[in-house]
C-alpha cells in the first residue's frame, strides 16, 4: 500500500452486505491490489433508493443525513453499484445543515469502474480471465453515470469496463444483438410490474444464450440478482460475476 | 385496469407481444441508424431543446403573434380552454356549414379531447383518413400509438377487418392489395366531405401560418377537396420562426419512423377563395402543466413516438395498457396533469431506465419526471401499507443496529424456512425467480472478522 495514497470509504449497497458477500470481499481486494488504503466504515446502512424510487424520497432525509455523516471523513467513497452511487449524487434529499458535506459528497463517490479508469487513471489491468464474458449495461450506470456510450445517442462508442476487461488475457467479449437494454429489475418494479420484469430478463438472457455468454457480468448487483433468479429458476446454464469478482479473480 | 393487469393481460399471448416488441424495436433501430447518419444530431436536439423552451418561457408573447398574423392572412382563429370548448366550436362551425360527414387527419389532439364520439352523438359522420386511424375506427379503438396507431394488430387481423368493412378477398393479406382497398374506400369519403379536419404539427408565430405532417397526404387530399378547413392546435405547438422547422422537420421524422423527411409537410397560410380556415388553439390543461416547475418541459413533445418505441415496458405491454390517450413514457408524464388519480399508476411503468429522456429530440428529461411524479402520486394516492413498509425502511436504514438486527433475520429466515414458505403466492419476487442462496455470514461480519 502507498503511504500516501488516498483514504477510500467502501460503501457496500445493503442487498450486497446482505446477500453477496463476496462481491464486497471482491471490490475490498481489487481496491487494495490497486494501491489504495480502504475503509469500510461500520455504521453504513442504504442509501434509501428503494423508498425514494417507490415515491417515497421525502421519507428518505434520515437515511441521507447519516449516510452524509458516515462518509464525511474520507477523501473517496467508492461503491460497486452504479444504480447506488447515482441516487447518492442525483436523488438525495437536500440535508438541511449538511449542505457542504453533502455537494462534496456528490463530487467525491464514485462506481468502481470509474474509480479505476478516471481517478486512479488505470488504462490497463494485467491480468487472465479465459472466458466468454457477456456484459450487461446497467442502466443507472450507463446512462446516469456515462459509464459508457448509450446506443441512443449520436456520440463516440466508449466502455469503461469494456475497457478494462478486454484486456485480461483470455477473455472473450460477447456482442449482443440490444448492447443496452434495460433487465426489468428495476427496483420496486421487479415486483409491481412482475410479468413485465420477468419477460424483460428473459429477453435478456436469451440474447446471452443466443450469443453464447459463459459468464454474465455487470456493475450492479441488483440487474444480475434479477437476471441469476430467472436463469437459476429456468436452469439455463449460465454464470454470473460481479465486474469486481472478475477483475479480483484475474488479477491474482 | 391498472397498468401492471393490462400488462400482464398483454404478456399472455406471448408470440404477439415478442413480435409487437420486435416490431416496435425495428422502427428505434432505424432510427438509431438515420440519427446517426447526421454528424450535427446532438446539436440539433439541444437547439430544438432550446427554441422549445424559450417558447414556453414566452408562450403568451408568442401565441397573440400567432394570431395576429393568422388573422392578417385571413384565418379564423378561435381559442379553446378545455375538450368540451373545442369540440363545442368544431361542432358550431359544422352546423353553419350544414356538413353532417368531415374527413380528419391525424390529430392527438383530437383524440384528447374525444371528438370523434362527440361529433357522432351530434349526427356527424368522422371519418379518420389516416391508413392506420381508419383501421382502428372500425374496430371502435383509440390508437395504440400516436404515430403508428394500429401497431398492436396483423397483417391477417386486417384483412380480416377488411374482408368484412370493405368486402376484400378472403385471406388475402398482401399490404399493396390492402392498401387499395383503402384508398378507394377513402377516396370517396373525401369527395363527400364539406370540412374537413387537421391536427397541427407546427404553428409559426411570424407568419401566422401553420404545418401538417402527414406520411399518407391524407390532409392534403381532405383539405383541399373540402370548402372549410378546421385545424385542432395545441397552444404549445407554436415555433417563432419559419426557418426553425428545418430543425423541427429534421429531427421530427428521423425520430418517428427513421425517415429523413416526412413525405408531405404541408404548410397553410390564406384560406384559397371562396373558402374558410378556422384554427382552434386549445388548452385543455396545458398552462396548468406550464405553471407546474417541475414537469413544464413536457410540453416541449412534438409527437414523434421515438419514447414509445425506444421502451421496453412500451414494447412489451401495448399502448392500450396505459389506458391514456398519449400512451408510453411521454404520456406517463402527461396524463398524471390531467387526471392524478386515473393515471396513478403510469408513473411506475417504468424501471427509469433513462433511454426515452436520450431518444427525445427535444430532450424532455422523461424518466426524471416520471420518478417526481412517484412522489407527487404518493403524496395522495399512496397505498396504506406501502406507505408503511417504506416508513419502517427509512427507520431501519437511519439506524446502523436496527439494520444489523434485521438482515440478519432476513438471512437466518432465508436459510431456515422451508422453500415451500419462501416461494409461496405471496412472494411476488419468487414466483418466477429464484432468491440468491443466502450466505452465512454479511459482508459486515466477515469484515470485522478479517479486517477490523
Amino acid at each position: 500500500m502507498k503511504a500516501n495514497s488516498p483514504s477510500v470509504a467502501l460503501f457496500i449497497p445493503c442487498y450486497v452486505d446482505q446477500f453477496y458477500p463476496q462481491v464486497g470481499i471482491a471490490t475490498l481486494e481489487l481496491l487494495e491490489k490497486l494501491g489504495c488504503q480502504v475503509t469500510y466504515p461500520l455504521g453504513q446502512t442504504c442509501c434509501g433508493q428503494p423508498l425514494a424510487n417507490a415515491g417515497y424520497a421525502r421519507d428518505t432525509v434520515g437515511t441521507a443525513s447519516h449516510f452524509i455523516e458516515t462518509f464525511n471523513d474520507y477523501d473517496y467513497v467508492v461503491c460497486p453499484s452504479g444504480s447506488c452511487t447515482l441516487h447518492v449524487k442525483e436523488h438525495f434529499p437536500a440535508i438541511a445543515g449538511l449542505e457542504k458535506e453533502q455537494k462534496a459528497l456528490e463530487h467525491k463517490i464514485y462506481e468502481l469502474i470509474e474509480f479505476i479508469t478516471d481517478v486512479l487513471k488505470i488504462e490497463k489491468l494485467e491480468g487472465k480471465f479465459p472466458h466468454r464474458v457477456g456484459f450487461h449495461s446497467s442502466c443507472h450506470g450507463q446512462r446516469g453515470l456515462h459509464l459508457s456510450s448509450g446506443s441512443e445517442l449520436n456520440q463516440p462508442p466508449y466502455n469503461k469496463a469494456r475497457k478494462l476487461l478486454e484486456n485480461l488475457e483470455g477473455l472473450e467479449w460477447v456482442e449482443l444483438s440490444r448492447t443496452d437494454e434495460c433487465c426489468g429489475f428495476g427496483g420496486t418494479f421487479a415486483v409491481t410490474e412482475e410479468a413485465l420484469s420477468i419477460q424483460m430478463g428473459k429477453d435478456r438472457l436469451a440474447d446471452h444464450q443466443q450469443h453464447k455468454t459463459e459468464i454474465l457480468t455487470g456493475g450492479d448487483m441488483s440487474c444480475i440478482m434479477h437476471l441469476q433468479g430467472i436463469a437459476t429458476r429456468s436452469k439455463q446454464e449460465l454464470k454470473f460475476l460481479h465486474l469486481a469478482e472478475i477483475l479480483n479473480k484475474a488479477l491474482l | 385496469m391498472t397498468h401492471p393487469e393490462n400488462a400482464t393481460e398483454f404478456l399472455k399471448d406471448s408470440q404477439k407481444s415478442k413480435w409487437h416488441d420486435e416490431t416496435l424495436w425495428f422502427v428505434r433501430d432505424k432510427r438509431d441508424k438515420v440519427s446517426k447518419g447526421i454528424p450535427e444530431w446532438e446539436q440539433l436536439r439541444e437547439l430544438a431543446s432550446g427554441i422549445k423552451d424559450y417558447v414556453l418561457a414566452n408562450l403568451a408573447d408568442y401565441l397573440e403573434e400567432f394570431e395576429r398574423n393568422a388573422i392578417k392572412n385571413g384565418i379564423i382563429v378561435h381559442w379553446a380552454a378545455d375538450s368540451e370548448e373545442h369540440n363545442r366550436l368544431v361542432l358550431e362551425i359544422l352546423q353553419q356549414q350544414n356538413c353532417k360527414a368531415v374527413v380528419k387527419s391525424k390529430s392527438i389532439l383530437t383524440e384528447e379531447c374525444h371528438l370523434n364520439p362527440y361529433l357522432e352523438k351530434h349526427g356527424v359522420e368522422v371519418v379518420d383518413t389516416d391508413l392506420g386511424e381508419r383501421i382502428v375506427q372500425f374496430l371502435n379503438q383509440p390508437p395504440s400509438h400516436i404515430v403508428l396507431p394500429a401497431i398492436h394488430l396483423k397483417k391477417r387481423e386486417i384483412s380480416e377487418l377488411f374482408h368484412e368493412k370493405l368486402h376484400t378477398e378472403k385471406g388475402n393479406e398482401d399490404p399493396a392489395y390492402l392498401t387499395q382497398a383503402a384508398r378507394i374506400h377513402l377516396r370517396e369519403k373525401f369527395f363527400g366531405a364539406k370540412v374537413a379536419i387537421t391536427g397541427v404539427n407546427f404553428g409559426i408565430a411570424e407568419t401566422g401560418e401553420f404545418v401538417v405532417c402527414t406520411n399518407e397526404g391524407n390532409a392534403d387530399m381532405g383539405v383541399h377537396l373540402a370548402q372549410v378547413h378546421i385545424a385542432c392546435m395545441g397552444i404549445e405547438k407554436i415555433l417563432p420562426r419559419r426557418k426553425d422547422l428545418g430543425v423541427f422537420l429534421r429531427l421530427l421524422a428521423r425520430s418517428a419512423t427513421g425517415q429523413p423527411i416526412t413525405n408531405y409537410n404541408s404548410h397553410f397560410r390564406n384560406p384559397s377563395p371562396g373558402k374558410e380556415i378556422h384554427i382552434i388553439l386549445v388548452d385543455n390543461g396545458r398552462t396548468a402543466q406550464l405553471a407546474r416547475e417541475k414537469f413544464r418541459n413536457s410540453l416541449k413533445c412534438i409527437r414523434c413516438g421515438a419514447c414509445m418505441n425506444t421502451c421496453p415496458i412500451y414494447r412489451r405491454s401495448g399502448g392500450f395498457s396505459y389506458n391514456s390517450t398519449v400512451p408510453g413514457p411521454i404520456g406517463s408524464i402527461l396524463s398524471p396533469g390531467l387526471d392524478l388519480k386515473k393515471h396513478s399508476s403510469l408513473p411506475f411503468a417504468s424501471t427509469l431506465c433513462g433511454s426515452c429522456t436520450d431518444v427525445c429530440p427535444v430532450k424532455i428529461n422523461i424518466h426524471e419526471q416520471l420518478y417526481e411524479w412517484r412522489q407527487e402520486v404518493t403524496k395522495t394516492h399512496g397505498e396504506f401499507a406501502k406507505g408503511l413498509s417504506m416508513k419502517l425502511a427509512n427507520g431501519i436504514f437511519k439506524s446502523p443496529l436496527a439494520y444489523k438486527i434485521s438482515g440478519s433475520m432476513m438471512r437466518n429466515a432465508l436459510k431456515s424456512l422451508p422453500n415451500s414458505l419462501i416461494y409461496h403466492p405471496l412472494n411476488i419476487w419468487g414466483k418466477n425467480r429464484n432468491l440468491p442462496d443466502p450466505p452465512k455470514e454479511s459482508f459486515q461480519q466477515w469484515y470485522q472478522k478479517n479486517r477490523s
